[in-house]
């Protein structure tokens, strides 16, 4: 799960930064930059519930 | 230049004020610890960026590696010499930004200090100190101050001037911010911090007024980096200077405020040391467009960073069991990447130039000449790329060299355990510390 969080982070720079290479400017590069910081979103998510609560350091 | 280096000889303030801040919210017994961490990662971050830091971030202009994407060169790495060799240390912008790159990467390491306070093993810090000093800093400075790809987002995409962050929101606090959310991940919460359903308990910091002072103290070190960085990575006139002393102070006071206020609606009293984190956060979020924004709009940029602040404490403490005593992720990071989007909502950037800068703060904002997606494209850089790489390195460096202290050192306290004596040698300020030695 952290390996997949992780790999989506760098998934939506990956659009981010694809939209503005490859799109021209206009609408569809700024929403395909914000789709892939959705991604990231979600990949921060995924990231943050695979680390368990407490592992093992509980009293 | 010489009044450049007046603000650069003020920066030393920033990291006292934020090591007062983070010894005065971690716990007595790890006090000593604190402070002779924070001595020694500024000492490692200092060696690390003249071996090879600033080699690697460079200055803009002098040579570095590009890629070349579909025609438009990409800058992504220095290719200054190591140890500072080839660069005329006589006043010149090179060699100032050499020396602002080492106060500022000793500030960056400062922050995971407050994330992983009571249980980051001294040894461990500094390792991970050198880490960032030798890659994760340089490397993302380049981008953004170094004439790399994100600063060059305007001349090759048409995105605004490019990537701007002219106090360092980004290259110093939302690094120095992301990586201690990789420690506080790495390490874990501190011992007695969760119960076992996974109620969070308080732990109060030990001292409020060293917060305090350390926030007022931050003031003036601010002030400092912000107009520096500005003159020399933007190229504002020095004369601009006033207008970002008033940016940052507003910022801070309109997020220490704001906190105030939340904290007094929400819990029905000010809350100390959320507000520290607050005043923190406003004087982050203020460093990114401190220089091209109006003071009106850098009240705004304060009073929304400190309620994001407050909130952020929340969420990262209850509902994602994030230990951070110092409220470094939500004050840095948080903080940081707020103060990124910001510039590209407010900022007014007529033209970005390495000389005199002869802009005007009248007419409207730049988002609508595509700032503000090269402010996202920045933003999406440090989650996409900062984050993952400072966690992975860490997480290498942990496999290594555990970084969390013996369950013995916790309970003991820090000072104790790596130091062999503790701040308050003369006085027992907590029994259940007493309590909790005997055990």
């Amino acid at each position: 799960m952290k390996l997949l969080g992780f790999l989506l982070l760098v998934a939506g720079w990956a659009i981010a930064l694809s939209a503005v290479v490859l799109l021209a400017p206009g609408t569809p590069r700024g929403v395909f930059a914000v789709a892939g910081l959705a991604v990231e979103v979600v990949g921060l998510v995924v990231v943050t519930r695979s680390h368990p609560l407490l592992r093992g350091h509980k009293d | 230049m010489l009044f450049c280096m007046l603000c650069i000889l003020l920066v030393p303030f920033a990291g006292a004020g934020l090591a007062l801040i983070n010894t005065g919210l971690g716990r007595s017994r790890s006090a000593a610890h604190l402070m002779t961490s924070s001595l020694c990662v500024i000492s490692v971050a200092a060696v690390v960026y003249f071996v090879c830091g600033f080699g690697w971030q460079g200055f803009s202009g002098d040579p570095a590696h590009s890629l070349i994407v579909r025609g438009k060169a990409w800058s992504w790495i220095g290719a200054q010499p190591f140890f500072l060799r080839r660069l005329g240390i006589d006043g010149s912008p090179a060699s100032l930004a050499a020396l602002l790159g080492m106060l500022s990467v000793g500030l960056a390491a400062l922050i995971p200090l407050g994330s992983g306070a009571d249980r980051w093993r001294l040894g461990a810090s500094c390792a991970s100190t050198a880490i960032m000093a030798g890659s994760t800093y340089p490397i993302f400075a380049h981008w953004v101050w170094g004439g790399g790809w994100l600063a060059q987002l305007g001349s090759n995409y048409g995105l605004g001037q490019g990537f701007v962050d002219s106090g360092g929101s980004s290259a110093i606090q939302a690094v120095g911010g992301l990586t201690a959310l990789s420690i506080a991940w790495i390490i874990g919460p501190r011992r007695g911090k969760y119960t076992h359903d996974g109620m969070p308990s308080a732990i109060p910091g030990h001292n409020c007024v060293l917060v305090l002072f350390g926030c007022l103290l931050a003031l003036p070190g601010w002030s400092g980096l912000n107009s520096a960085g500005a003159i020399l990575f933007t190229g504002v006139d020095p004369g601009r200077v006033a207008l970002i002393s008033i940016n940052t102070a507003l910022s801070a006071a309109a997020a220490g405020l704001a906190a105030a206020v939340l904290t007094h609606v929400r819990f029905g009293r000010p809350d100390a040391s959320l507000c520290a984190n607050g005043w923190v956060g406003g004087l982050v979020a203020s460093s990114a467009g401190c220089a091209f924004v109006v003071p009106a709009e850098a009240v705004v940029i304060g009073g929304v960073a400190g309620a994001l602040v407050i909130f952020s404490v929340e969420l990262f403490e209850l509902r994602l069991a994030v230990d951070d005593p110092g409220g470094s992720i939500s004050s840095h990071a948080i903080g940081g990447l707020w103060g990124v989007l910001a510039v590209g909502l407010f900022a007014r950037i007529p033209s970005r130039t390495l000389g005199a800068f002869e802009g005007s703060l009248q007419g409207p904002a730049s988002s609508d000449t595509g700032q503000w997606l090269a402010q996202l494209v920045g933003l999406a850089t440090l989650l996409g790329f900062v984050l993952p790489l400072t966690y992975g390195l860490n997480w290498l460096l942990n496999r290594i060299y555990p970084q969390r202290v013996a369950a013995e050192g916790e309970r003991q306290g820090m000072d104790l355990y790596e130091l062999g004596a503790g701040a308050y040698p003369e006085f027992l300020t907590h029994s259940e510390e007493f309590t909790q030695r005997e055990t």
